[in-house]
């Protein structure tokens, strides 16, 4: 009886969405409520709808999406903690008629990472950068990141992250924007339907952007939650991300067209 | 005859790249080697081949642009002494790991940490062991001429592409500054993509509807398949301990006493030999010429004829090790090496070889 | 044959050039050869040397102890390898700048005054041209026709419009050279 019900549920006349056959069908390991997720897929969207798979190659970080090839279903290369733009460079100077990207979290790219994501983005590497940004180190049981806020608690911060010890929260995504190799920097979420939205045709602008000439590296940061790791419920998550993730990591365009959004 | 030029082993080695058809070198510069970078940087390698050369941030991005560029079936390497070899070290383990083929030229110099710039041969241990964290080797290669140092880079690709493995050219400063006479070879054409597609089919190219997902990684989380994977590793390696000794042998029909000395230190010791037998002294030289894997059977079989083995090495004592592997208790084996930068003269090694094992 | 040299002075003195010229000219030669310099901080403003060796033979060892010549151009290096010279090899210096000249009664000595020669030329820059040819009237192993080609070689294509005024100091250099003590 179930059977029969699921698959009129999903006869082709009763399809309302179709998961691009650029996510495999491996069983994401990703929390429910995380945002890694919806992050690959609209990846994945974009390289599909423009007809890039045989095109595009991919970097997966150490971290939580250290097995991102496992969901994106193109050819990659898993790097170590914080390599992933030096991999790309590789690549991309080797085969410059490919599309190459990153998809990395705070961690990986701003701490650990940072000489590579820096000098990548100043040589002006013609790569996309995703950069995840939640805060925290996920995949390790929840320490201090370098974006970990101000007063966050974290299983290293457990009193609060106290910033004249641990210094400021980094905003590395601002600092790579004020580079001359940055050709397009913005920061998104997908925490909503329209969030999503909006991040895609970012993610869709800086693809365009690779393919339609050599001219720097496009970055793409998504603030993102860890309910995990924020030891909050996804709901609460999010919102916890609203009103205090936002207002330090603001959505919106940093540099478009190699100009400073003022 | 190929073109004849008189070279230094550091430019020979830049030389050799263009020509041996590479089609990427990221590197650093550090003393003794920058030469390897400067010479490419004049040479406009993007115009006489279309290789790519790019001075990366540290040995650390290097040696992971190295990573990438060799996933995806180029043919890549870098080059650096000894601190940047140290900081290449996580990289050439995720390298092994993800059973990569490239090629890596350490020029050493003396240690540990900051050290001297003057030639050592300490870091035997580092290029033979592994070097980095977990169960791997590289194919290591120890040039003892200039002409070598040109040799030895299309070789260690070969070597690397066939086990897909990287190796590691272990040279030092003596070898990398010093110029000599080389016979270059001609320039062998870089692969075409779709040549490298077909040769290197584990690549990630980008894939295309008629194959599965390329992908490269050192990473796997259940122990069990982690296992089955580090088992074939050690089969490659195995394999290459059947297949890839290399070495020479000078002076050892008639040799009562025999050197094991590579590198420099095989140069020098050919100089001990000479001033030896003119007192009459029947010494031999056997110079592994592969360092990973070490020529074991070749010393045993000589045991039987010989007296004693003096392993030569500028360090404090690391080559001695495997030599006493292959030697057991059967003869002594004994080691001599000046430390920190100096060279051993000719006549400090025969000393060694009259105090330590004829005299001993 | 084989010719195991030492050239020792000044950091700037030309000192490597000259000895990769006359190593290039072995080549020529259909010689083996091998030029080994000391390197490092001391290549700055230093003392500098190159061992360089000629043979017909394959070379064993490119770092020595003692040499069958030196050619020596300043105090340092008189002092460091005057002693180094084996016995009835050949000792070469420029006697400029020299406070203690060589004392070696079992070695070949010849003075080359080089540095005052290539002034009165008007071409310091050659200094180490004429030493080589002072050299080269001693130890005659490369034939001049050789060295040419080989300083051809040595000499990035920019400078070849100084190849003649290098050429006359070598022949100059074979004229200047005078003993001071010979074993014969």
């Amino acid at each position: 009886m179930r059977d029969e019900m699921l698959k009129d549920i999903i006869s082709e006349e009763n399809l309302v969405y179709k998961k691009t056959d650029l996510m495999t069908d491996n069983v994401l390991s990703y929390c429910p409520g995380c945002g890694h997720g919806t992050a690959h897929r609209i990846i994945m969207e974009v390289v599909d709808e423009m007809g890039l798979q045989e095109e595009t190659i991919g970097i997966a970080p150490v971290g939580c999406s250290v097995l991102a090839y496992e969901f994106m279903n193109i050819d990659m290369q898993q790097a170590a903690h914080g390599r992933a733009p030096a991999l790309a460079t590789g690549i991309k100077k080797t085969w410059p008629e490919k599309f190459v990207f990153t998809y990395q979290g705070d961690g990986d790219l701003a701490a650990i990472g940072t000489a590579e994501t820096l000098h990548a983005c100043n040589r002006g590497e013609n790569i996309l950068i995703v950069f995840i940004n939640n805060g925290i180190y996920g995949m390790t049981g929840g320490q201090m990141a370098p974006t970990t806020l101000s007063g966050m608690k974290t299983s290293t911060t457990p009193f609060g992250r106290d910033t004249a010890l641990m210094g400021n929260p980094l905003k590395i995504t601002e600092l790579v924007a004020e580079l001359p190799g940055t050709q397009f920097v913005t920061r998104q979420a997908v925490h909503t339907p329209a969030a999503v939205r909006k991040a895609k045709k970012a993610i869709k602008k800086s693809i365009e952007l690779q393919r339609s000439g050599n001219s720097g590296t496009t970055f793409v940061e998504i603030v993102s939650n860890c309910n995990s790791g924020w030891k909050l419920p996804p709901v609460q998550a999010n919102k916890w991300m609203v009103e205090n993730m936002f207002p330090f990591y603001p959505l919106g365009d940093i540099k478009v067209n190699g100009e400073l959004v003022k | 005859m190929g073109e004849l030029k008189l070279m230094k082993g550091n430019e020979a080695i830049a030389e050799a790249a263009i020509r041996a058809g590479v089609d990427a070198y990221f590197g650093y510069p550090i003393t003794p080697q920058s030469e390897v970078i400067e010479y490419l940087s004049s040479q406009k390698p993007e115009e006489r081949t279309g290789m790519v050369l790019l001075q990366a941030e540290s040995e650390v991005a290097s040696i992971n642009m190295v990573y990438g560029a060799a996933g995806s079936g180029k043919k890549v390497m870098t080059t650096s002494s000894s601190p940047g070899i140290s900081l290449m070290q996580e990289g050439l383990s995720y390298i092994a790991g993800a059973e990569l083929p490239c090629v890596v030229a350490n020029v050493v110099r003396g240690g540990p940490g900051l050290g001297t710039i003057q030639p050592s041969q300490a870091d035997y241990f580092q290029a033979t062991k592994g070097g980095g964290h977990g169960d791997y080797k590289l194919i290591v290669l120890a040039p003892a001429s200039v002409q070598e140092m040109a040799d030895f880079i299309p070789l260690a690709f070969d070597l690397a592409f066939k086990y897909r493995n990287p190796a590691l050219i272990l040279s030092d400063g003596m070898i990398g500054q010093m110029m000599e006479k080389v016979e270059l070879f001609d320039q062998v054409p870089r692969r075409t993509e779709e040549e490298i597609k077909k040769t290197c089919p584990w690549a990630t190219t980008g894939k295309p509807k008629t194959r599965e997902r390329n992908i490269i990684t050192s990473l796997y989380l259940d122990p069990g398949t982690q296992e089955q994977h580090n088992y074939k590793l050690q089969k490659k390696y195995r394999k290459m301990e059947e297949d890839e000794i290399r070495y020479e042998k000078i002076e050892c029909d008639d040799a009562e006493y025999l050197f094991v000395a590579y590198g420099s230190s095989a140069r020098i010791a050919q100089k001990a030999i000479q001033l030896g037998r003119k007192k009459g002294m029947k010494i031999g030289l056997l110079r592994p010429i592969t360092l990973y894997p070490f020529p074991v059977p070749q010393i045993r079989e000589m045991i039987p004829r010989l007296k004693g083995i003096l392993s030569v090495e500028m360090s404090a004592g690391q080559m001695i090790e495997d030599v006493r592997l292959a030697v057991g208790d059967k003869i002594p084996a004994e080691h001599f090496g000046r430390l920190g930068g100096i060279i051993h003269s000719p006549t400090e090694i025969l000393e060694a070889l009259e105090q330590k094992i004829i005299g001993g | 044959m084989t010719e195991e040299i030492i050239i020792a002075g000044f950091g700037g003195q030309g000192v490597l050039s000259m000895g990769k010229i006359l190593a290039y000219s072995g080549i020529m030669q259909d010689q083996e050869v091998s030029w080994m310099p000391s390197y490092g901080p001391e290549m700055r403003g230093g003392t500098a040397n190159v061992t360089v060796i000629l043979s017909d033979e394959r070379i064993s060892s490119p770092i020595l102890t003692e040499y069958d010549t030196a050619i020596i151009l300043n105090q340092q290096s008189m002092d460091k390898f005057e002693e180094a010279v084996k016995p009835g090899g050949t000792l070469i210096y420029d006697g400029n700048g020299i406070s203690r000249h060589p004392e070696r009664k079992d070695i070949n000595i010849y003075r080359i005054d080089a540095a005052d020669e290539a002034s009165s030329m008007g071409l310091s820059k050659i200094f180490n041209m004429i030493v080589l040819g002072g050299y080269l009237k001693v130890k005659p192993l490369v034939n001049l026709k050789n060295v040419s080609l080989g300083l051809k070689k040595s000499l990035p294509e920019r400078y070849h419009h100084m190849l003649p005024d290098n050429e006359k100091a070598i022949k100059r250099g074979l004229e200047i050279i005078q003993p001071v003590h010979t074993l014969d």
